[in-house]
């Protein structure tokens, strides 16, 4: 025994250690592999001892070696045995390496159960622990069972160290085994409350993903986690929290405009850049899906946030706001699209994985506008990229970019081509067969290109490069298959056939691959078609005709003895046409009409529907038999499948559906809208497109042709820069003619006012007409193919309502003519706000002042706001029920100003500053007809003071009123911008206006009017802009501040949501935070710079103020305290 | 925020230290890990954290000489992932006192010990870095260190 005792210590002695071990391996870093078989065959004697503490060191050494990409699962049971041991060191050590090594397929697991329900239920909470974070690593279903008991017990351990363990576990324990979550829930939701902030976090973070993995059954945590949102001050559960609601607001819209206040208080008042990043997400999400009303602030908000984030120097941060760019793109393509140039700079940026997001952007980003100058762009970066990878993927993009949506956003296909023939200079790219199909497919598809394409391929057929020797590996050379079909199968566009036949005999291209070998071939015999045909006009193209003639002749041998069987066979088969053509010809006998019979008719694609199409022919029974069916055959087992057999005449295929005559009519009144806006789908009455006639109402002019501008041949190669320039002139030539028609248009309807606005601004997509009178041929049908696409599409058809809803959308767009040039602005316009008294009208109506908190971004598309609306309109009804008490807890609401009269139309208003035009304000204002009468003739007015004005289309007066570009119907509502023209903003000012309107209702119109007053505060020209602490710190040294302040008692908001209120309401973002103290700034239209520095003791706010204009400050500080006056 | 691997890697590739918060067999871990240090490793100075590889998000960083690098699910937040990172890394730091890369091989068990206090089943379990040196200290407390171990009589 006591032997025994000195021999294990001994022995110990000479063991290694972990230290030893590492030691050992670094120290043979030659044969590492060896010395480490050696260890292992020490750790397999190790563990054959029976003392606990060897044991442990060699799994401790084991853990090591696994790390290193050893296998040690024939060690697995010596882990549960080191697992078992009483002493936490050696137990610690267990679990460690068994988390590690064990896996689902572990088989030992099985024999753990007891063991870890033994540690579960430990006195010593790090025993239990140890078992807790071991089980997380390697739970399984059975484990799972058969201790999901002893975990719920453990979440109300008195320790929060366990509790907190036990709730994280159990989620892992839900989804090995889901029947536990029933009987666990209500603790796990009791656990959202817990004392500690740990354990509460934690069950945050369970629910949180479970409720990702069904949202729907948590709807009804939403107040709950909403209340823990504002109360919470851990950001890491705020995230959680966030994201929960990200989850969650799909399924419930309202949530979404519920949670816009917190979350732009958040956004804008917090320094961690992960929680805004998570807002931004979850706000951006919420919109995607619900398109609920409240959160278009939240959009506006993010889009600008998102460039913030890309102007960030972190390549991060940048990659992220890319990435938040790109989800808003997919649903709001406009408050995307005018950071065109930030991303294209993103480019530029070191950063491939930036650089590849920011394609990506570009592909959604593309309009027939800037479709041209993209492009030009990626050409530049295609020839400066390095790295084939890349340059690939740049390729790819811009085909991808061009050809997207049947090639929408091309207005001039020449420009494309000249593009297309670019990038086959490019070296070593492996996308040669891209090009080739985007080759073949424009010049098949688009008629008046092909004369173009033409001359470009067989420029390209000429040019030695392409043939030459490394480039054939990578793929470029596809191209050249395309070059010689396009130009032997249109060869009555080539100007010297002969020559490129010349070209295409080369003996050089024998060493191209077999397939393109055959095309040359095929496409030879067209050519030498063309030229025959040529022949018979004049005794010199005879002469052409004989040189050709030896000429193949002399070349096809070359090809008859190609190794490819379909070069060889075709090469064969031409050269004895050849030949006998030969004979014919000097019989002088006429082959020309013949040989240009082989290759008559014209290949046009086929529509993909087309086969759905043809008729069945009259007296065709698909279903009759054609022959008597084979008696029917008298055995049992036989009879059996007959019994099968008689199944299937009862779902015969109704091919024809019965379509009400109404369906039918809507479906075809969708279609022509659908063509009508499909640039490329040109009929012959409606030559302009629609949107345009939209824009002008007007559809009787007649619509000027205009002569092609642009030359169809181009000498030489093209380069594409020469037509980004010829389709800018192109475009200046259509304005001015536009303009023109405008004018016309303007004497013949004196009376319509449309909005001027439209004129001055910048085009409007619809506007872009395109070059030539190129219009993608129609894809062929069958001879009496069926009038409507619709009829036979199949009822059951998933994608029958996605089709009709996307052709609404499109229809839709254009719709909106109005806005065209204001979106363009809008875009950079920042929200502001006003505050409108709407004054007591002459009909006796009593107005109100209500706190106006909302403002609306332009960008929103027509139908949020139409909800919007809507929702306006509810609350207006629910503050009419109470009485017209002014609603305090609602002043985050929407409402700007009514007035409550039966018959009146309500404006709601809005003021929106650009900070581009520091002194331009655009004040959108919202009819709502309430009345059960028709309103008309709406007419806006308002009284210029010194300071703004009221911009009226030129030549009207300075007091003319501005008619509303709309009647209104009862109960509906409508929306009219007006730009005012602003000097100063460092007063705040009130203006009174009048509108005008005619009411109509059965017994007669009468004429009415309603005054209202127009509110424009000094915040409403404070634009959010984020400030460094440092710039901060210089400003705030600058002499030229001045400063003030200001002191709130009784506030009784905590210093948290007292700084969002601030930044909300007031336009600021926090620079600095420290305990009760915050720095703050903004940024006025006219670049006045604000900084406030906030202070908050026992409900005393003491605000401290610098500006760099008195006066503004002194308004701003009034206002600010009006805000909290209110609350 | 669901982790689902977590590795320390040299700048030579070597693994440091390997977290598998959901279960994988080694196969595939050994993919994971070749893929990643490839990846990773392959990324030139100063560009973006993330990448994308399959269906996870990857989010790394450098420390010194070695790179944290862990896989998240498609819809976390990779800048929280990040702040993850660093809160390990600061753990580490305040346990070991200024760590470097010979401290995380030479104790390679205590490195994980720290991080089942941080993060459980691939979520964080205590945002508080006092609570988690804490819980550390406490089970250190109840190790023997190797002196003890070295000097008790076997049995």
């Amino acid at each position: 025994m006591a032997l025994k005792k000195v021999k294990g210590s001994i022995d110990r002695i000479f063991d290694k250690n972990l230290q030893d071990l590492v030691r050992g391996i670094r120290n043979h870093k030659d044969d590492e592999a060896k010395y480490i078989s050696t260890c292992i065959d020490e750790i397999k004697q190790e563990l054959k001892q029976e003392n606990i503490s060897v044991k442990a060191n060699a799994v401790c050494k084991l853990t090591y070696l696994q790390m290193l990409g050893y296998d040690i699962s024939w060690a697995a049971f010596n882990i549960v045995e080191v697992m078992s041991s009483s002493k936490f060191t050696y137990k610690r050590m267990g679990y460690l390496a068994a988390s590690q090594s064990f896996h689902d397929g572990t088989d030992v697991i099985m024999l753990t159960t007891n063991q870890i329900r033994k540690d579960l239920n430990s006195p010593n909470q790090y025993d239990t622990g140890v078992a807790l974070t071991g089980l997380s690593c390697f739970v399984t279903p059975d484990l799972s069972r058969d201790l999901a008991n002893d975990i719920m017990t453990l979440m109300s351990h008195t320790k929060p160290y366990i509790r907190k363990k036990a709730v994280l576990i159990m989620y892992k324990v839900f989804l090995k085994y889901p029947e536990s979550l029933r009987p666990a829930f209500p603790r796990l939701k009791e656990k959202l409350d817990d004392p500690d902030p740990g354990v509460q976090s934690a069950a945050v973070n369970v629910i949180c993903e479970l409720a990702r993995r069904n949202p729907k059954n948590y709807l009804s945590l939403a107040p709950l986690f909403f209340k823990l949102m504002t109360s919470s001050t851990n950001n890491w559960v705020l995230i959680k929290i966030i994201k929960l609601f990200g989850a969650l607001t799909p399924l419930e819209p309202r949530l979404g405009k519920k949670l816009i206040e917190p979350l732009t208080n958040l956004i804008h008042s917090t320094s961690a850049m992960s929680l805004l990043y998570e807002c931004v997400n979850t706000v951006i999400a919420g919109r995607t899906v619900s398109g609920s009303s409240g959160l278009c602030v939240g959009l506006s908000v993010c889009a600008s946030l998102c460039v913030r984030l890309c102007f960030s120097l972190s390549p991060s941060v940048k990659y992220l706001g890319l990435l938040a760019m790109s989800k808003i793109l997919k649903t709001h393509p406009k408050s995307v699209q005018s950071h065109k140039d930030l991303i294209l700079q993103c480019l530029d940026d070191k950063d491939e994985s930036i650089r590849l997001r920011a394609l990506d952007l570009l592909y959604g980003m593309v309009s027939k506008k800037n479709l041209m100058e993209i492009v030009k762009k990626l050409m530049l970066h295609v020839d400066k990229a390095e790295g084939t990878t890349y340059r690939d993927e740049l390729l790819t993009k811009i085909i991808d970019i061009c050809s997207q949506s049947n090639y929408q956003y091309i207005t001039n296909f020449e420009w494309y081509i000249s593009i297309l023939v670019e990038l086959t200079r490019l070296e070593g790219t492996r996308h040669g067969h891209l090009i080739a199909s985007q080759m073949l497919d424009v010049a098949v598809r688009v008629k008046a290109i092909r004369g173009f394409a033409v001359s470009q391929m067989a420029l390209l057929l000429d040019s030695a490069p392409l043939l030459s020797g490394n480039m054939q590996r990578k793929g470029i050379c596809e191209v050249l298959y395309a070059a010689a079909w396009i130009c032997g199968e249109f060869s009555e566009y080539l100007e010297d056939p002969v020559q490129t036949l010349e070209a295409m005999l080369r003996p050089k291209v024998s060493t191209l691959p077999g397939h393109i070998q055959a095309v040359y071939v095929q496409n030879a015999a067209k050519l030498f078609a063309a030229v025959l045909r040529n022949g018979q006009q004049g005794s010199q193209e005879g002469a052409a005709v004989q040189e050709t003639i030896q000429l193949l002749t002399d070349q096809l041998p070359i090809f008859v003895q190609s190794a490819d069987l379909e070069v060889q066979e075709r090469a064969s088969c031409f050269l004895q046409l050849v030949k006998y053509i030969q004979k014919l010809q000097q019989k002088d006998v006429d082959v020309g009409e013949e040989v240009t019979a082989l290759f008559a008719g014209e290949l046009n694609p086929v529509a993909p529907k087309a086969q759905k199409k043809v008729p069945v022919p009259e007296g065709l029974d698909l279903d009759a038999w054609i022959n008597d069916p084979p008696s029917e055959p008298e055995s049992e087992d036989e009879k059996s499948k007959s019994a099968f057999a008689e199944e299937e005449p009862q779902q015969p295929r109704q091919r024809h559906r019965e379509v009400d005559e109404k369906e039918l009519a809507r479906r075809r009144e969708e279609r022509k809208q659908e063509q009508a806006n499909n640039p490329f789908y040109i009929k012959g009455s409606t030559p302009a497109p629609k949107g345009y006639q939209d824009t002008m109402g007007v559809e009787h002019i007649p619509v000027v042709q205009i002569d092609l501008s642009v030359p169809l041949k181009v000498p030489g190669m093209a380069t594409s820069d020469k037509y980004v320039k010829i389709e800018e002139e192109r475009r200046k030539r259509d304005r001015a003619e536009k303009g023109k028609k405008k004018e016309k248009k303007k004497k013949r309807e004196k009376r319509s006012r449309g909005d001027r606005r439209n004129e001055s601004g910048p085009e409007s997509e619809e506007d872009i007409r395109p070059a030539q009178t190129v219009d993608i041929v129609t894809e062929e049908m069958p001879e009496n193919a069926l009038p409507s696409d619709d009829e036979d599409r199949d009822p059951n058809d998933p994608y029958r309502e996605a089709v009709v809803a996307t052709s609404k959308s499109t229809t839709e767009e254009p719709a909106d003519p109005g806005q065209g040039s204001d979106t363009e602005d809008a875009v950079s316009s920042f929200p502001l706000r006003c505050f409108p008294d709407v004054l007591l009208g002459p009909l006796g109506v009593t107005a109100r002042d209500l706190p106006a908190m909302h403002f609306m971004p332009q960008k929103s598309s027509k139908h949020k706001k139409k909800k919007q609306k809507k929702e306006k309109e509810e609350k207006e009804k629910k503050k009419k029920k109470q009485h017209r008490v002014p609603n305090q807890e609602e002043e985050e609401s929407v409402q700007n100003g009514t007035v409550e009269e039966e018959e009146d139309p309500l404006p709601v208003c809005d003021v929106q500053g650009n900070l581009q035009d520091s002194s331009r304000v655009v004040v959108s204002v919202i009819f709502e007809n309430k009345s059960s009468s028709f309103l008309k003739s709406m007419e806006f007015n308002v009284l210029d003071s010194l300071n703004a004005k009221l911009q009226r289309p030129e030549g009207a007066g300075p007091h003319d009123s501005l008619s509303v570009p709309f009647q209104l119907p009862p109960g509906v509502s409508n929306e009219a911008r007006f730009v005012f023209s602003v000097q100063s903003i460092v007063m705040p000012q009130k203006l009174k206006g009048t509108l005008t309107f005619i009411v109509k209702s059965d017994d007669g119109s009468s004429h009415e009017k309603l005054d209202f007053k127009l509110h424009f505060t000094c915040t409403s020209y404070l634009t959010t802009t984020p400030c460094y602490s440092d710039a901060y710190a210089k400003l705030l040294e600058s002499a030229d501040m001045k400063g003030s302040s200001a002191r709130l008692q009784g506030v009784g908001l905590p210093f948290q949501h007292l700084l969002a209120k601030i930044c909300f309401h007031h336009h600021f973002s926090v620079v600095e935070k420290i305990n009760s103290c915050a720095s703050l700034y903004s940024r006025s239209i006219q670049g006045h710079h604000i900084c406030l520095l906030v202070k908050y003791t026992d409900q005393t706010v003491t605000i401290d103020a610098k500006c760099d204009e008195s006066s503004l400050l002194g308004n701003l500080l009034d206002e600010i305290k009006l805000t909290f006056s209110q609350s | 925020m669901k982790m689902r691997f977590l590795l320390l890697f040299s700048r030579q590739g070597k693994l440091r230290l390997q977290k598998w918060f959901t279960p994988l067999v080694e196969r595939e871990r050994k993919k994971v890990v070749r893929d990643m240090t490839l990846m990773v490793l392959g990324r030139p100075p100063r560009s973006c954290n993330f990448l994308h590889w399959k269906d996870l998000k990857v989010v790394y960083k450098r420390y010194a000489s070695l790179y944290f690098c862990c896989g998240l699910d498609d819809k976390d937040n990779e800048l929280l992932a990040l702040e993850v990172l660093h809160r390990y890394v600061e753990l580490l730091d305040k346990y070991f006192g200024n760590v470097c890369e010979l401290d995380i091989i030479f104790n390679f068990e205590k490195a994980y010990f720290i991080l089942d206090e941080f993060l459980m089943g691939g979520e964080v379990q205590e945002t508080s870095k006092v609570t988690v040196a804490k819980s550390i200290e406490a089970s250190d407390m109840l190790q023997e260190t190797m002196e003890e171990y070295m000097s008790k009589p076997a049995f």
